[in-house]
């Protein structure tokens, strides 16, 4: 009887220890966040501001009601969607780090769609369709350059990415530029935007498109042959070969669908965000720049897993907009800047894999813990056995 | 096109070889040992930066030093977390470059204006007066710079022993040489040589700094590595090849007709940097251990 109680409770605490052990990598990705906030900290601190009034101010400007929380949701919704470009192409074993110029091309193509009248939701679906083959199109040539000529991808990107640049600047000031006001492009037309979800804030249904594509890629990834294959060829190149996967095809659609994802990013912003629903030329495009290099900030968290992705985004677009409350916050301005510091210092320090072992208290403590719980679980099966 | 011009042009050019060069140099070092930085965006970013800051206090001198400081300190950050650490050195670098994009524009603000900030002449290093016009002193650090790698790479035995930790990092280790040691000092050097450019485009050559100011520069100075195969004097001719598109881009700017849109010009430096990479790879083998971190079994 006794047996049985005995071996319920051992199953029990090894749920325990293996849900620990499952948590692992978020535990991590928790860590690094903390260590993330601390280096932002000290460094508020030497610039002589208040750490911890400016991280009240943007922790209650990012996550303090409803309003806050939907314009957190809004800052996240391209943040999933560039992150997943990232992560796609991380699975398969390459640096896509493209997702900037991709979504330069693919907010200039959703563009487009203010050139024509089509009824409400086909218009919609032109411009996703537009921003999405605008998006592979630039991906794809980094894709064939590797291939073809052993480019390595994280030139190439990058490249492609001043490129896009210019290129979308280029576009939005001489081609389509909105004729009474020079320094933005034409607004796309009521039929074609993204309704806004929650009224008073630029949280519009665009956050599901980006969810609906993130659900989707772990679909591909997780559960069809395809994606297999994929993340068959990022683990090992060579097995995979081996095993008779044609990475070259892998390969291509890796960079498709990332450029796709970082394509529909710059359409979310041009069709669901509030209130302009157009491209600021200018110098420098200020709505679009650094999402794309925030979104590998957003896919490293996430640990490149689209569900781990979507919760990742929803912190880093808290702290985007938060940021926006904590640089107009009275006394202690601190500008939004310091966002993309802390997004940085928590990159390094993801960069580190176990960076819990550099903690040896910590580590002590949790390993010491560990072996508690399996001793605790092996007594319980020597008992049962006996 | 007067001979005028085309001294300009070639003046730019020199001026805008610099910071490629110095660092693909580095670069090259690092790689030879076995060390992959694409942080090299972010350490010139924030070289420049600190550079423009220290000039601003202690005069040119100090500008610079502070320059190779700061690139010397992250690149001893990168290298320790993907050494020691063994961290993932694409991803540390991701995190550099963030950081310093941040960083840099977080400053530009605390110094008053937001997105540039002007180096005073005063504090600049004064530029030489040459037969081809005022020339920066440091075009000729740019020079000289690869034939000393080149000569510490193929001729002594600090270079053999940096090969070595690239090539065969366990063949390295049997023979006591301490791995991570030497590639924590290899990048910490290319870091270093990384903030000397950083500081030039400062407080030297451009007498400003922007939010942007790198440019892709550090991206470039990569591809500049691709190219040479890791040969340092290879590596200055692939400096001088992007730097004469990029003077050659600014050049076009300066004209008084404008043939075709600026945008277009813009990008002419990317688009050569990515001709001319396609155009090398096949002949370039790198080393067998590059970008794995060391691992004693």
């Amino acid at each position: 009887m006794s047996g049985t109680k005995g071996a319920s409770q051992s199953r029990f605490l090894r749920g325990v220890h293996r849900t620990l052990t499952g948590l692992h990598p978020a535990l991590e990705s928790l860590l690094a966040g903390v260590v993330g906030l601390l280096i932002g900290a000290i460094l508020m601190y030497i610039w002589g501001f208040d750490p911890w009034k400016a991280y009240l101010a943007l922790f209650k400007g990012a996550y303090g009601g409803s309003y806050e929380f939907s314009s957190s949701l809004a800052r996240g919704t391209p943040l999933i969607l560039t992150a997943l470009t990232f992560s796609i192409c991380l699975r398969a074993g390459m640096f896509n780090i493209g997702a900037e110029g991709q979504m330069y091309m693919g907010g200039i193509a959703s563009v487009c769609v203010a050139l024509f009248v089509l009824p409400p939701g086909l218009h919609q679906i032109v411009g996703l369709i537009f921003a999405a083959f605008a998006g592979a199109v630039w991906s794809l040539v980094p894709a064939f350059l590797k291939l073809t000529r052993g480019v390595h991808e994280v030139i190439s990107t990058i490249m492609f990415n001043w490129i896009a640049r210019w290129l979308a600047l280029y576009i939005a000031i001489f081609l389509l530029v909105d004729p009474r006001r020079a320094e933005k492009t034409l607004s796309i037309p009521v039929s074609a935007r993204f309704p806004v979800l929650v009224r008073g804030t630029d949280l519009s249904y665009t956050i599901f498109l980006s969810i609906a594509f993130a659900l989707v890629i772990y679909f591909i990834l997780w559960h069809t042959t395809v994606g297999y294959e994929v993340r068959a060829a990022g683990l090992n190149p060579t097995a995979a070969r081996y095993g008779g996967i044609k990475n070259k095809r892998t390969m291509f659609l890796s960079f498709v669908l990332g450029g796709v994802a970082a394509g529909l990013a710059g359409a979310t912003i041009v069709m669901g965000l509030p209130p302009t629903y157009a491209i600021y030329g200018g110098g420098a495009l200020p709505q679009l720049t650094n999402l794309g290099f925030d979104g590998m900030a957003v896919a490293m968290v996430g640990r490149n897993h689209p569900i781990g992705i979507i919760v990742a985004a929803l912190f880093f677009g808290g702290l985007n907009a938060g940021g926006r409350v904590m640089q107009f916050y009275g006394s202690n301005p601190v500008p939004l800047e310091m966002v993309r510091v802390v997004m940085g210092a928590i990159v390094l320090a993801m960069s580190i894999p176990e960076l819990i072992r550099l903690f040896p208290m910590l580590k002590k403590q949790g390993t010491e813990f560990i072996e508690l719980l399996r001793r605790i679980g092996r007594r319980k099966d020597r008992r049962q056995s006996a | 096109m007067s001979l005028n011009d085309i001294l300009s042009l070639l003046r730019i050019s020199l001026h805008a070889m610099v910071p490629i060069t110095l660092t693909a140099i580095g670069e090259v070092v690092g790689e030879t040992a076995g060390l992959f930085n694409i942080g090299l965006e972010g350490i010139l970013l924030i070289s420049a930066f600190v550079g423009a800051l220290g000039a601003e206090m202690g005069g040119p001198a100090v500008g610079l030093l502070m320059g190779i400081g700061t690139g010397a300190a992250v690149g001893f950050l990168f290298s320790v977390i993907s050494t020691y650490w063994k961290g993932t050195q694409m991803v540390t670098g991701i995190g550099i470059n963030l950081f310093a994009l941040g960083f840099v524009a977080f400053g530009l603000i605390q110094l008053g204006a937001p997105g540039f900030h002007d180096v005073p002449t005063a504090v600049s290093v004064a530029k030489w007066r040459t037969p081809m016009g005022a020339m920066s002193p440091l075009i000729l650090a740019a020079l000289v710079m690869p034939f000393l790698v080149y000569w510490f790479l193929k001729r002594t035995r600090a270079g053999l022993m940096l090969k070595a930790a690239g090539e065969a990092p366990e063949a390295a280790d049997v023979a006591g040489i301490n791995v991570n040691r030497i590639r924590v000092l290899a990048t910490t050097f290319g870091g270093a040589l990384a903030g000397l450019g950083g500081a030039y485009m400062s407080v030297a050559w451009m007498g400003l700094i922007t939010k942007e100011f790198s440019a892709g520069r550090g991206f470039i100075s990569l591809a500049c590595v691709v190219f040479s195969g890791l040969n340092p004097l290879l590596a200055l001719l692939g400096g001088f090849i992007f730097g004469f598109f990029q003077g050659l881009a600014e050049w076009v700017k300066t004209l008084p007709a404008k043939p075709i849109p600026s945008q277009f010009v813009s990008m002419l430096p990317y688009i050569v940097t990515l001709l001319v990479v396609s155009g090398a790879i096949g002949r370039v083998r790198f080393p067998k251990a590059i970008g794995v971190p060391y691992k004693r079994e």
